[in-house]
């Protein structure tokens, strides 16, 4: 063994360093989902949010060499898509999981319509942070690059609970996704409310997808995201409606995610498709374990179809 | 008949806004919408050749659009026929190379069931989960479509790989006596008769018996549906494991007809357009034979606008989204524009 193999201890390594690449996109679309749940509606959309926002944010990296750029079109792109849903949502007799699948289609169908002649160029990347300096192995070295945007979505969350409990916005927003009734009472506009909440959640999603294509896995092609937007969409029932919890529910489920390359580093390659499968597993596990037929959960936002 | 007409009248009118907003899109990307209208025609309803080939498209959206329309007589939207679908092929394929040798009499019958209790286990489950959990089906249908997908990779990767499948990884091929034939003098497979049939009998089953009447009853009021005694849970579970068969016979009828094996060609966007024609054909599992022969012919005419217009493949899914956007956002239309007064009060008040 040279000093660079780190032979199975690169596993538990490997699964942190995935945890912390993988986790970013997760991390950004459940923060998103967060807001536009706690104001009362679920979007499904996210999915190809996520797509649409991978796709522009190379398109735009590409063409014009400032990835940063990228993230923003990205989110900007996602705020389009967030209106949209918050738009006809806002029509009679509209269900928000019919708009959700609907968007989840287009924006899927969009992006690869547009994003076809991107699949061939390298466009300029997203810069990483080295947190691993202190140590010789490069192993190490590599698996501590942590991602800017993860490290701006780490600030966010906490950010974000805070501005949900102590700040005016944060308080309309609960307001409206307890009880549409009171919130009109007290005079509050609950379909202008949802629209911001929804194109806010969108620019997340999108900037979420972004890192898919602007840093890991790092391109942009049609097989890019494959249920990080739905598995997102779960994740923020699992943590509760609180951006914090969706933090480390994200790092849990990047980690599930990092399992299956992890394993197939140190040459366990037998089952390798199931692992890809281990973050649905983990998310319908997740699921089962903590809904119940009998009450609604807890901290849930009582406009929320979706858990009804 | 008024409200049969609406019913007509709204899809019909959103088919034709999202044809034209597709129009525009195609115009901005450079190419002349008249064009691509043309082209769709040609493709999918111009000849007998295309016509073919739009109904052989249509046999597997049929039951993958029964897969979403069936569980939605109880009010459950599931999103999970691509995944019972795949499954379904795989475990039709699986049953068809088990039993290599057997007369075809008893490997094709044994496949469909096969293939239809693959799919019914997991659409079924998500009724399930929905019944005993409170999980919500869409999302659980959705994650375990996925997971399915993930199966049928590491199957025919692994375990059921044929070695000489390099570039394709695949199941063996299936022996020629268990496919599926085409209908006397046309080159459509038998499995369009299967998707018809099984919508009559959806229908029938949802609109002219004790069991679909109990059904669209949850779907209407399922607290109202457990007071009168219904059994609330077995409704759920039947249905979903009914519409996850459905997908499943999908899957098995691609494998016995088109494909001859299990391999990456099953995920093939059937399960997400089955969604939107349940959706356009309101949920009428006798209406979605019509509206699946519309989207077999757009995704036939996909190949047509590829070579022709040099436009990307996904100009279909691009179509079908304008289309599903469209019809969502008119049926919340509907009303406000005839009384715009009346439904805005509400919201004011």
């Amino acid at each position: 063994m040279d000093d660079t193999a780190l032979g199975w201890w690169g596993v538990p390594l490997a699964v942190l360093a995935g945890a912390i690449r993988v986790s970013t996109p997760f991390l950004f679309v459940s923060l998103g989902e967060c807001l536009t749940e706690k104001s009362g509606r679920i979007n499904l959309g996210l999915e190809g949010t996520l797509v649409m926002g991978a796709m522009s944010g190379y398109a735009v990296s590409y063409a014009t060499g400032n990835p940063w750029l990228g993230v923003l079109v990205a989110g900007l792109a996602g705020t389009v898509f967030g209106a949209l849903h918050a738009a006809i949502c806002s029509l009679d007799r509209v269900n928000d999981i019919a708009v959700g699948i609907a968007l989840m289609l287009l924006g899927t169908g969009l992006a690869f319509f547009l994003g076809k002649p991107y699949i061939q160029p390298q466009a300029p990347q997203l810069p990483a942070i080295g947190f691993g300096w202190w140590s010789s192995s490069q192993q190490v070295r590599d698996a501590l690059q942590v991602n800017a945007l993860f490290l701006i979505g780490a600030v966010l969350a906490p950010v974000l609970l805070w501005g949900l409990r102590n700040t005016r916005w944060g308080m309309t927003l609960r307001i409206v996704g307890e009880s549409a009734e009171a919130a009109r009472a007290m005079g509050y506009a609950v379909n202008r409310t949802r629209m911001l909440a929804t194109m806010a959640g969108g620019f997340l999603a999108g900037v979420g997808g972004s890192f898919l294509s602007l840093h890991y896995p790092g391109s942009w092609n049609e097989r890019l995201s494959s249920g990080q937007g739905i598995t997102a969409v779960a994740l923020v029932i699992f943590a509760r409606w609180d951006p914090v919890l969706c933090f480390w529910a994200a790092l849990l489920f990047g980690g599930a995610g990092a399992l299956g390359p992890a394993l197939q580093s140190v040459g366990v390659t037998q089952g390798y498709y199931l692992f890809n499968a281990a973050p649905y597993a983990l998310t319908l596990a997740i699921m089962i374990a903590t809904s119940s037929a009998r009450h609604r959960l807890a901290g849930a936002p009582a406009e929320l179809s979706v858990t009804r | 008949m008024p409200s049969f007409l609406s019913s007509l009248a709204v899809p019909a009118a959103a088919l034709a806004a999202s044809l034209a907003l597709f129009g525009l899109f195609v115009a901005l990307v450079g190419v002349n919408p008249l064009d691509v209208y043309q082209l769709m025609y040609t493709g999918a309803f111009g000849s007998w050749f295309s016509w073919q080939n739009t109904l052989t498209r249509a046999a597997p959206l049929i039951l993958t659009a029964l897969c979403t329309a069936l569980p939605a007589q109880l009010g459950l939207v599931i999103i999970g026929g691509e995944g019972a679908l795949v499954l379904g092929g795989l475990a039709a394929a699986a049953v068809g190379l088990a039993l290599e040798g057997a007369s075809a009499l008893i490997v094709l019958p044994a496949m469909g069931l096969t293939g239809m209790a693959a799919g019914a286990l997991l659409i079924g489950a998500a009724g399930a989960l929905r019944h005993g959990r409170g999980v919500n089906e869409t999302i659980a249908s959705l994650l375990l479509s996925y997971i399915a997908v993930a199966v049928l990779n590491h199957m025919v990767e692994g375990p059921l790989k044929d070695p000489a499948s390099l570039n394709k990884p695949s199941t063996a091929p299936l022996a020629d006596d268990y496919t599926i034939g085409t209908l006397p003098g046309m080159d459509v497979h038998w499995g369009l008769v299967v998707g018809v049939v099984c919508a009559v009998a959806a229908w029938v089953l949802m609109r002219r018996t004790t069991f679909g009447f109990a059904a669209r009853m949850v779907g209407g009021n399922p607290r109202a549906a457990r007071m009168a005694g219904l059994p609330v849970g077995r409704l759920l579970i039947v249905t979903t494991a009914l519409a996850g068969a459905m997908a499943g016979l999908a899957g098995m009828v691609e494998v016995a007809a088109v494909h001859g094996r299990a391999n990456a060609s099953l995920i093939a966007g059937y399960g997400s357009t089955g969604i939107l024609v349940a959706f356009l054909a309101r949920q009428n599992p006798l209406a979605v034979i019509p509206v699946a022969i519309l989207f077999g012919g757009i995704g036939a005419s996909g190949g047509l606008l590829q070579r022709r217009l040099g436009l990307p493949d996904a100009s279909v899914l691009v179509l079908q989204g304008i289309i599903f956007v469209t019809l969502l956002a008119s049926e919340g239309l509907r009303g406000r524009l005839r009384l715009p007064r009346l439904a805005k009060q509400p919201q004011e008040a």
